[in-house]
C-alpha cells in the first residue's frame, strides 16, 4: 500500500495548502508503514524540488499542456493510470473547487470509498476511519471507508502536522492525456485579494455596517492584516458585496485562524460557516446578539468607532515590530 | 430536453443537532425537514426557468430516500416540475445513491440533470460528480451560470480564485448554487397542481456501500468570550498578538 498526495496547483503554480496534504499524506504513510508520493498534473513554472521543504520525497509529473484546465474526465483517467502504475491505494487531495470536480467521478471509477471535507489523520487502529464535519460544522462524523482504495479530501486549515525536509526525486510519468471533451471560453479570475478559503484572517461584515458604502472601514482593516474579506447572506443578497463573500451555511465555509465578524448578529446559518474558525472576536453594538456566545474575544460599540481604532492599533503593532 | 432534478431531504437550517443511541444516528425527534436549500433555490428553479422558456422541456424529481421524503418532493413539485421519482432506499453513502441516480438516467435518458452544490447536512459535494461518471456524462460543478447552447451547453463555474465559463456537450450533470437563479416561492396553483402530480415509487439496486458513518460527536463548546471594552481597543490587539498569536 502507498499513499498518493494530488498537488494542488493553480495557474501552474504551487500553492501553499501543499504544505498541509504533504504532511497529511506523509503522516497516514507513516502510521501505516508505507510510503507517500506527490503526483503533479499539467506544467508547473515553480522548480518541483521546492516541494521537498514540505517532506515530499517521491514527485510525479504528468506533465502535459491539456492537464491545464481541470477537466473531470481527463483528470480521472490520468490519475487513474497513476494510481495503477504506482500502486498506490490511498489518494489524497485538498478540498477545493477542483477536486469537488475531480474526486467524486474517481471515486466512482475506481469504487473508491471517499470521505469529502476531512479533519484529521485517519484513524487505523480498527479499519480506516476518517473524522469529516456535517451539518455545515454543527457536527463531526468519522466515516469507515470499506475499500481497499481510498480517498481523502482534506479541508485547508484542519491540521498541524510538523513536516521535515527532504531532497525531491522527481519522476516523469508517461500517461497519455485524452483529448479533453469541453472548451473553456472565458476566465474571470478576482485579481489581488486573498481567496476566502486560503486566508489565514478573514473580516466580515454584516448589515451593520448600514450600506457598501462603508466598507472602507473593513477593507482599511483586511488590508493592515493582509485578510480575506466576507459578509453575512443579507449583504451578498443586496449585492452589497460580490455573492463569492457570502459565508454561512448556504455560502462558503471557511476555518480561518482569526475571524473577525463586524456587525453580524450570529444568526445560526451564519455560524455554520465560521463556526470551525481558531479564534473568533466579535464587535457589535447589541451586547445580546448572539454571536457573542460562539466567540472568543468581543467588544459590545459602534463598528464605524472602534474598527478605525482597531486598524491603528494593529498598524502600531507592526511598526513596533 | 429531458431534464432530472435531485432533490435531497435536509433538516431545517435552525435544526438542533443531537445523536442518539451512542452518537451512531442523528436524533429526528422535533426535527423539521426541508428541500436542501440549493436544491431547491437553484436547481429546482434553473429547471422550471429552462420550461419557461421551451415548454416543451420535461422535468422530472428525484429524490433517494424513505416514504418521510414524500412531503419535501410534493413541494418541489409545487415549484415545478413533471413527475417524481422517489427511489426507495436510506443511505448516506453517495456511491449508493449515485447508482440508484445513475440507473434511472440509464432508462430515461436525460440530457441535464441538475444537482445542489452540496447538502448542508452531508457536507459531501459529491454526488453529480459520481453520477456524471457512471452515466457517464460531463460534470460541471459549482456553477453559477447556465444557459442551452446549440453545441449542448455553457456554464460559468467557481475555481480557485474565480470563474471560468466552459461549453460542452450533452448529456451533462451541473451542481448549482448562488447566481444560477433566484430562490421562488411556490404558489397556490403549483400546490394544487402538486397533488396531481405523478410520484412514482421505484426499488432500489442492491448496492454495497462503499463509506459507513459510524460515530457522530458534536463539537466542544466554547469557553466563553472574554470582553473588551470599547474605550480600551488597544488591549484587544493585545490580547490576539500574545494570548491568541493569531496577530
Ligand atoms: C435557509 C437559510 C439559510 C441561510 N444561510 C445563511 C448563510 O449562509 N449565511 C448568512 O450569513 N446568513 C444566512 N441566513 C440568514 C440568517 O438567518 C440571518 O438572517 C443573517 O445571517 C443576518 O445577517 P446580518 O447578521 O448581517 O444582519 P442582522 O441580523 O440584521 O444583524 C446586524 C447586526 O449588526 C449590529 N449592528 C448594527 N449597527 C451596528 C454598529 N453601528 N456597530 C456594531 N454593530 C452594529 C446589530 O446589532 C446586529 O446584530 C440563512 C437563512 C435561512 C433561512
Ligand atoms: N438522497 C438523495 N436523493 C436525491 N438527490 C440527492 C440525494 N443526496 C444528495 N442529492 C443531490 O446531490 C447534491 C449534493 O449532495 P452531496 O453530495 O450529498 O453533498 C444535493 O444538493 C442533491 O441535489
Amino acid at each position: 500500500m502507498s499513499v498518493l498526495i494530488i498537488a494542488d496547483l493553480q495557474e501552474g503554480h504551487l500553492k501553499k495548502s501543499n504544505a498541509e496534504i504533504i504532511s497529511y499524506g506523509n503522516e497516514i504513510a507513516r502510521i501505516s508503514g508505507t510510503s507517500a508520493g506527490v503526483l503533479v498534473l499539467g506544467n508547473c513554472t515553480d522548480n518541483l524540488s521546492a516541494l521537498g521543504a514540505y517532506g515530499a520525497s517521491q514527485v510525479y509529473q504528468v506533465a502535459d499542456a491539456n492537464l491545464q484546465a481541470v477537466n473531470p474526465s481527463v483528470y480521472v483517467s490520468v490519475i487513474s493510470a497513476a494510481i495503477e502504475q504506482i500502486g498506490a491505494d490511498v489518494i489524497v487531495f485538498s478540498n477545493n473547487p477542483s477536486s469537488k470536480s475531480v474526486a467524486p467521478g474517481l471515486s466512482a471509477r475506481l469504487g473508491a470509498g471517499l470521505v469529502s471535507g476531512a479533519i484529521a489523520v485517519p484513524d487505523i487502529s480498527n479499519g480506516f476511519s476518517v473524522r469529516k464535519t456535517v451539518f455545515s460544522g454543527k457536527a463531526f462524523a468519522d466515516v469507515s471507508i470499506n475499500t481497499d482504495k481510498k480517498i481523502i479530501t482534506l479541508n485547508p486549515n484542519s491540521v498541524t502536522i510538523p513536516f521535515v525536509a527532504t531532497e525531491t526525486v522527481v519522476t516523469s510519468l508517461s500517461i497519455p492525456v485524452p483529448a479533453s471533451t469541453r472548451k473553456v471560453t472565458a476566465v474571470n479570475k478576482i485579481e489581488g485579494e486573498v481567496p476566502l478559503t486560503e486566508a489565514d484572517i478573514v473580516v466580515s461584515g454584516g448589515r451593520g455596517l448600514k450600506g457598501p458604502e462603508n466598507w472602507g472601514v473593513l477593507l482599511d482593516l483586511a488590508k493592515v492584516l493582509k485578510a480575506g474579506t466576507a459578509c453575512s447572506r443579507p449583504v451578498g443578497d443586496a449585492h452589497w458585496r460580490p455573492h463569492h463573500e457570502h459565508v454561512g451555511q448556504t455560502g462558503v465555509q471557511i476555518a480561518p485562524n482569526l475571524y473577525i465578524a463586524l456587525g453580524i448578529s450570529g444568526a445560526i446559518q451564519h455560524l455554520a460557516g465560521v463556526n470551525r474558525s481558531k479564534v473568533i472576536v466579535v464587535i457589535n453594538k447589541d451586547p445580546e446578539a448572539p454571536f457573542f456566545k460562539a466567540a472568543d474575544y468581543g467588544i459590545v460599540g459602534d463598528l464605524f468607532e472602534v474598527v478605525p481604532q482597531l486598524t491603528a492599533a494593529i498598524q502600531q503593532l507592526h511598526a513596533e515590530g | 430536453m429531458k431534464i432530472l432534478v435531485c432533490i435531497s431531504k435536509t433538516p431545517d437550517t435552525t435544526s438542533r443537532i443531537a445523536f442518539t443511541e451512542n452518537n451512531t444516528r442523528f436524533d429526528e425527534a422535533g426535527v423539521q425537514w426541508i428541500i436542501n436549500p440549493y436544491d431547491e433555490w437553484y436547481a429546482l428553479v434553473r429547471a422550471i426557468e429552462l420550461k419557461e422558456s421551451d415548454p416543451a422541456t420535461i422535468i422530472h424529481l428525484v429524490s433517494v430516500g424513505g416514504a418521510d421524503s414524500e412531503p419535501i418532493i410534493r413541494k418541489a413539485l409545487a415549484l415545478g416540475g413533471d413527475e417524481a421519482f422517489r427511489i426507495d432506499i436510506v443511505s448516506n453513502d453517495s456511491y449508493t445513491v449515485a447508482k440508484q441516480i445513475a440507473a434511472l438516467c440509464d432508462r430515461e435518458k436525460y440530457d441535464l440533470v441538475f444537482t445542489g452544490k452540496e447538502a448542508i447536512d452531508s457536507n459531501n459535494a459529491s454526488l453529480g460528480g459520481m453520477i456524471a461518471e457512471l452515466y457517464p456524462a460531463e460534470y460541471v460543478s459549482l456553477a453559477t451560470q447556465f444557459s442551452v447552447t446549440p453545441e449542448g451547453c455553457s456554464v460559468t463555474r467557481e475555481v480557485e480564485g474565480g470563474e471560468e465559463t466552459i461549453s460542452c456537450g450533452l448529456p451533462a450533470i451541473i451542481s448549482c448554487q448562488k447566481g444560477i437563479a433566484e430562490q421562488r416561492i411556490p404558489n397556490m396553483r403549483g400546490i394544487m397542481g402538486a397533488r396531481t402530480k405523478p410520484l412514482h415509487v421505484v426499488a432500489a439496486e442492491a448496492v454495497t456501500p462503499l463509506t459507513t458513518i459510524t460515530r457522530y460527536e458534536l463539537p466542544a463548546a466554547k469557553a466563553g468570550v472574554k470582553l473588551v471594552s470599547a474605550d480600551n481597543v488597544a488591549e484587544l490587539v493585545r490580547l490576539l498578538h500574545e494570548e491568541a498569536k493569531v496577530i
